[in-house]
């Protein structure tokens, strides 16, 4: 196809998407008695209820299901696959580093949000400052993963190094280091890039949080000799609990469901494979159905209690 | 002691009259606090600054020279977004117009039809409103990996995947990204709309004027913002994709968009730094132009819950 088609292809399809829109819209703008209204309200919410019937409810239902047959397809297995997901031992590697993902990512991104945006509060450049920190959220992961792969670029000691990590590294006398090939450190090399990305969402939402915090008790705090570190500890981070904690329960679950930066910087190969890669890899790589869909259902079995514990803290926030 | 008088009575003066607001700011922004954020700032620019630089080296330099040394001994050339673009081997000039192709309906049609099931949820009245909404806000929970496998044989099956099927196969990222949407987005946008106050709907229905209108001449001008709020969402996350274009794209290059073809360059020639710097600040442009315009709607959004994984 040359670009010129695609773009027709495109035209077309939002024309006709529209047009069926405003013939929906025109047929039932007419219509006022109590079963009209019924006929239009079905117009306004069937569109959207058939694409997730299809697109999401039944297949959600048929992954689970196919989780508990074989690698075609074809026989049933029961709890076989996973079983594989917690005995084989390639498996229990791709688990560890999940599990290092998830705690790390979450922790250290907030963290760091909340440090920076404590410092660069009220101070003069504060909007170039937060700006400087947010930049990666609209950066690609695999973009993110190229500028980082040229970071962590490697090259013998003896030879000149154009990855700026090694750079200084080499530049403070020591030997310098493969930081993607050295299992298991390079799990958490690939794990900065994701902190890298996350921290500026931590520090808008948490900036927003520090902002809402009323001034008369900031003020009492000071009158009664609050300063510095304290005021931090005893005042902020108190005032901005609920904010904290849905910031942590939402960059958890996209990490948990992150696989761009694995396959882009390794391809899952040195050990660092995580969940939501490996589904891909079982599934379009080795071509077993069973054990990708075991894996998928177990992203949602661990998404799920993150998803409405985070649900319930965004609701009483709401509440306020 | 003839000096010190003096001194004393001007730092009298100065706290005498400084208001509480300063003192509090003096306090916050200790030389500490500043040198600390300055290196974090430092520290996370750095990693992008380094791949632009790189971006504008000669090929030769970049493998013979750290970036860094580009800064004083200069040499720049465009030479390497001239072949990103161009050349033969690797042409992102067509991903980038993939990646508009699919982005534009991809971020369009689910806004419509969110824009018109949230007005449903908040205004109309029909049985199992409450329900469906629930339900609706409760796939939200469903990874989008869980979904992918079955909804893949499905498109095969109808002939909607594959180059030979209608589109060239776009219909298939089209209608994922979309369906992909929908939950947040219904949530969102009736969160939004339901603030609208009652009263505004009550009197124009009691000018006579039916939920159709009430829809367009009300409220879509009423929910301008909101709908800016997550589209710009639904731009940056659509671009910046890779699973669902990986997916469903069906694995042809045809059709795949920017980030499907960075990533396989970076597979294939990891060590060509001309090519991969250019490229990936060819895949930037857009959404950086776009989040820098609207950042304010974008952190709106972000505040409103519109998080998305």
């Amino acid at each position: 196809m040359s670009t010129g088609e695609k773009f027709i292809q495109m035209v077309i399809a939002i024309a006709v998407f529209f047009a069926v829109v405003a013939v929906i819209l025109l047929l039932t703008q007419r219509l006022r008695s109590r079963r009209g209204e019924l006929v239009q309200s079905a117009a306004f919410v069937l569109p959207a209820l058939a694409l997730i019937g299809v697109g999401l409810l039944y297949p959600a239902v048929t992954t689970i299901y196919q989780s508990f047959l074989d690698r075609s397809g074809d026989a049933a297995v029961g709890f076989d696959n996973y079983k594989t997901i917690f005995t084989d031992s390639d498996q229990l590697i791709v688990l560890r580093n999940t599990a290092a993902w998830v705690i790390l990512v979450p922790i250290l991104s907030t963290v760091i949000g909340l440090v920076y945006a404590v410092l660069v509060d009220r101070s003069r450049f504060e909007k170039v400052a937060k700006a400087l920190i947010f930049l990666p959220m609209a950066i690609s992961l695999v973009g993110a993963s190229i500028i980082w792969r040229f970071v962590y670029d490697y090259h013998d000691k003896s030879q000149t190094q154009i990855g700026i990590a090694n750079a200084v590294i080499k530049g403070l006398g020591f030997d310098t280091y493969k930081f993607i090939l050295n299992d298991p450190w390079n799990t958490i090399f690939l794990i900065i890039v994701m902190i890298w990305v996350q921290a500026g969402f931590a520090m808008v939402i948490l900036s927003a949080s520090i902002k809402a915090i009323p001034d008369d008790i900031v003020e009492a705090a000071r009158l009664d000799g609050v300063g510095g570190f304290r005021m931090f500890r005893y005042i902020t981070v108190p005032s901005i609990r609920p904010s904290l904690i849905v910031v942590l329960t939402t960059i958890s679950i996209t990490t948990l469901k992150a696989f761009d930066i694995v396959r882009t910087m390794t391809g899952g190969n040195f050990d660092t494979s995580v969940l939501a890669y490996q589904f891909y890899r079982e599934y379009f790589v080795s071509a077993n159905q069973g054990l990708a869909t075991a894996i998928a259902t177990l992203i949602f079995v661990l998404v799920m209690p993150i998803v409405i514990y985070n649900v319930r803290q965004m609701r009483k926030l709401e509440a306020r | 002691m003839s000096t010190a008088i003096p001194e004393q009575k001007g730092v009298e003066a100065v706290v005498a009259q400084e208001p509480v607001t300063a003192t509090a700011k003096r306090a916050l922004s200790s030389p500490w606090a500043s040198l600390a954020a300055i290196i974090i700032a430092v520290l996370w620019t750095i990693p992008t600054f380094g791949l632009l630089v790189t971006s504008f080296r000669p090929e030769s330099a970049i493998t013979t020279s750290g970036w860094w040394t580009a800064l004083w001994n200069g040499g720049w050339t465009l030479d390497n977004y001239d072949q990103v673009l161009n050349g033969s081997d690797t042409n992102l000039g067509t991903y980038f117009v993939n990646s508009m192709v699919i982005t534009i309906p991809s971020v369009l049609i689910p806004i419509s039809i969110a824009v018109m099931a949230a007005y449903a949820f908040a205004w109309m009245k029909f049985p199992g409103r409450d329900f469906l909404f629930v339900a609706i806000f409760a796939l939200q929970i469903v990874p989008i990996q869980v979904t992918m496998i079955p909804l893949l044989k499905l498109y095969v099956n109808q002939g909607f995947a594959g180059s030979d099927a209608p589109g060239g196969g776009f219909y298939t990222i089209w209608l994922s990204h979309s369906i992909f949407a929908l939950p947040l987005a219904i949530y969102l946008l009736h969160n939004f709309m339901s603030q609208i106050p009652g009263e505004l709907i009550e009197s124009a229905r009691v000018d006579g004027a039916a939920h159709v209108q009430i829809f367009t001449r009300i409220m879509l001008p009423l929910m301008a913002p909101a709908i800016a709020a997550f589209g710009i969402f639904q731009f940056l996350w659509v671009w910046n994709d890779l699973l669902v274009a990986l997916v469903f794209g069906g694995g042809s290059l045809e059709i795949s968009p920017l980030t499907v073809r960075l990533a396989e360059l970076s597979g294939t020639r990891g060590n060509d730094w001309f090519l991969l710097s250019a490229g990936a600040f060819v895949s930037l442009v857009i959404p950086l132009i776009v989040f820098l315009s609207l950042q304010r709607y974008f952190v709106r959004g972000l505040l409103a819950g519109s998080v998305k994984g």
